[in-house]
């Protein structure tokens, strides 16, 4: 923004530029929280100025004190242990959401507070889905991406103090944005439900994380960009094309919370679900298939399956995914030759989904009894083997007759979730098991025993949750469009949410001992953090490796 | 321009489309079988497993 040369030799130019910024940014906010006559408004502004000041405090001391000189022959892991926390720590935030939103579905009157707004399902199943995929999801991935692309590149991440930025930015958007839904701030697009001032906010976030990366990947000592930077790349520039595409609108006020969409009608429904469906296309599978084809190599000790079969994979995938948008929208407005292309590529997906599992679960090949010994590549194992149903039950449900059942009904949400839990839940917890150990230098983890204990009853609670919601959603789906031979419906939507009632007690439970796997994993990664280090430092980039974790 | 009506758009934007998919499908395929990059590709391939032994990266 303002490009000052740093006044003092001492400090780092890159944290002067970021601390003039801040400080901007502080007083921008103090103006507006001041002269706004929107409640909501003011407290987002409030947030924002608490964040911009404990921002500014811990700026000064770190630069006076000089920790925020980077060391350019060793590698920036000190925000990717920041990120590991996050992730762990968001997890179980957006799980406990899930779990009771899940209880309110199965009791209804649990928690209910007719004259005030902030515990009804309505606000916090936003917490829980923004919860889960992008504080959760989100944070494990800037967090590997960070950790990925030094090692693949062998180079320091670029930035200086930036990359501290992109965190703290990010949980500040998380904040934001949880709050708001809460307070009863929403634009009602799915999955993209912060207004027009948190999507700047995320905005600035976005480019200066693209930024880092694109620096990390230009200083690179490697020739090659390995391929888990191709993911991560194509994740970090769609994610920001999506988001500013599908949330293009007009504040009603400059300190007002709320604004009207550009789009209207159809065109904001096949915006929204481009934007949607990608969001699963991009955020959900292409980043964390860069953790598969880094972390699982890296666990097993065994190359690349297909180092071929993997560029297939990426350009195959990331052409047919943006296409498939309009699988979202069937038997609606949108013109009948725009639901038959976006279900021909999402059956297309099947090649490229399929090729990349393979090649995943192939590069097991040769350390297959790792299986038995090792349950953080079991976990990764499973995920792929997930990754693989999911991309296999959606193109199903992507066919219009299908569609025609499943729409709506918890079919659709059991399939998101064997997506979610399943392979993008465990690929990150095998991910974050693996990581943990590298990053604080320690032998192992600190109890394999817990891991598999982690391991048995988050797959025991994906299996209890998908199998209720298929269940559920293939029975409602047979309701609703059940006819008495006079021609009328034969049930009222009320019977058929009160004859799921045992199946929503049933995903509760299954989500319940997800969360528990996640308490679990909390507790045995923060039990290795505490263990004694291993002997030598490895954090040089000219270092010895780092101990890779003895599967016992 | 009273010849560019609906049909004639969307037959240059099917028939472009598929032309275009069609040759960057086909590059990705020959990039990844090209012979030349056998080598480079059983390099990458084990990557990860070499990373951190490199010892001539000095920033």
């Amino acid at each position: 923004m303002t490009s000052l040369p740093a006044p003092q030799s001492g400090a780092p130019r890159d944290a002067v530029l970021l601390f003039i910024t801040t400080g901007i940014c502080a007083f921008a906010a103090l103006l507006a929280t001041a002269f706004t006559e929107d409640p909501l408004f003011r407290l987002q502004g409030w947030i924002f100025l608490i964040a911009f000041l404990i921002a500014l405090s811990v700026m000064t001391i770190a630069i006076n004190s000089g920790r925020l000189r980077s060391r350019p022959d060793r590698y920036a892991d000190g925000v990717v242990r920041a990120g590991v926390i996050a992730t762990m720590f968001w997890a179980i935030v957006g799980m406990t959401a899930g779990v009771f939103i899940a209880a309110q579905l199965s009791w209804p009157d649990l928690l209910y507070f007719p004259e005030h707004g902030w515990l009804n399902f309505g606000r916090l199943r936003p917490l829980h889905t923004s919860g889960v995929i992008f504080a959760f999801g989100g944070n494990a991935l800037i967090a590997t991406s960070f950790y990925v692309v030094q090692r693949t590149c062998r180079a320091r991440l670029a930035g200086g103090v930036w990359p501290w930025f992109v965190f703290w930015g990010y949980q500040l958007f998380i904040v934001l944005a949880a709050v708001g839904y809460v307070a009863g701030i929403t634009q009602s697009k799915e999955y993209a439900e912060p207004e027009w001032l948190v999507d700047l906010w995320l905005t600035l976030v976005w480019v200066a994380y693209l930024l880092v990366f694109l620096g990390t990947l230009w200083k690179r000592k490697e020739p090659h960009i390995y391929v888990a930077n191709w993911f991560y790349l194509a994740f970090i520039v769609t994610i920001a094309l999506l988001h500013i595409v599908n949330n293009l609108a007009v504040p009603v006020g400059p300190l007002n919370s709320r604004s009207y969409s550009l789009f209207g009608g159809v065109q904001d429904a096949l915006l929204q679900w481009w934007y949607g469906h990608n969001a699963v296309g991009f955020f959900l599978t292409a980043g964390f298939l860069a953790m598969m084809y880094y972390f699982v190599p890296k666990r097993a000790e065994r190359p690349v399956y297909s180092y071929r079969l993997s560029i297939v994979h990426f350009w195959s995938l990331i052409f047919i995914y943006i296409w498939a948008g309009p699988h979202h929208l069937h038997y609606t407005a949108l013109p009948q030759w725009a639901q038959t292309l976006g279900m021909t590529f999402s059956i297309m997906l099947w090649m490229p989904s399929w090729g990349g599992m393979i090649n995943g679960l192939m590069t097991l090949s040769g350390a297959w009894d790792k299986l038995r010994t090792d349950p953080v590549i079991r976990m990764m194992a499973v995920a792929i083997a997930f990754y693989g149903m999911a991309t296999f039950e959606g193109p199903l449900m992507s066919i219009r007759e299908v569609n025609a059942l499943s729409h709506y009904t918890d079919w659709t949400i059991g399939h998101v979730h064997s997506g979610a839990l399943g392979w993008v839940g465990f690929i990150t917890f095998g991910a974050v098991y693996c990581m943990v150990p590298w990053l604080w230098k320690k032998d192992g983890l600190y109890s394999l025993k817990l891991a598999e204990w982690h391991f048995w009853i988050a797959t025991l609670g994906i299996l209890l949750y998908i199998c209720a919601m298929w269940v559920s959603g293939i029975m409602e789906g047979l309701m609703w469009r059940e006819y008495t031979p006079q021609g009328f419906l034969a049930n009222s939507f009320v019977e058929t949410v009160a004859a799921k009632h045992i199946e929503n007690v049933i995903r509760t439970l299954g989500g319940a001992m997800f969360l528990a796997g996640a308490v679990i994993m909390s507790y045995n990664l923060w039990r290795t953090i505490r263990m004694p280090s291993s002997a030598p430092s490895a954090q040089s980039l000219s270092g010895p490796a780092p101990a890779l974790v003895a599967a016992q | 321009m009273s010849d560019l009506t609906y049909e004639t758009v969307a037959r240059f934007a099917q028939q472009g489309g598929l032309i275009y998919f069609g040759l960057i499908f086909a590059g990705g395929v020959l990039y990844a079988l090209w012979p030349r990059n056998r080598e480079a590709f059983q390099r990458l391939a084990s990557l990860p497993l070499q990373d951190d032994e490199d010892p001539d990266v000095q920033a």
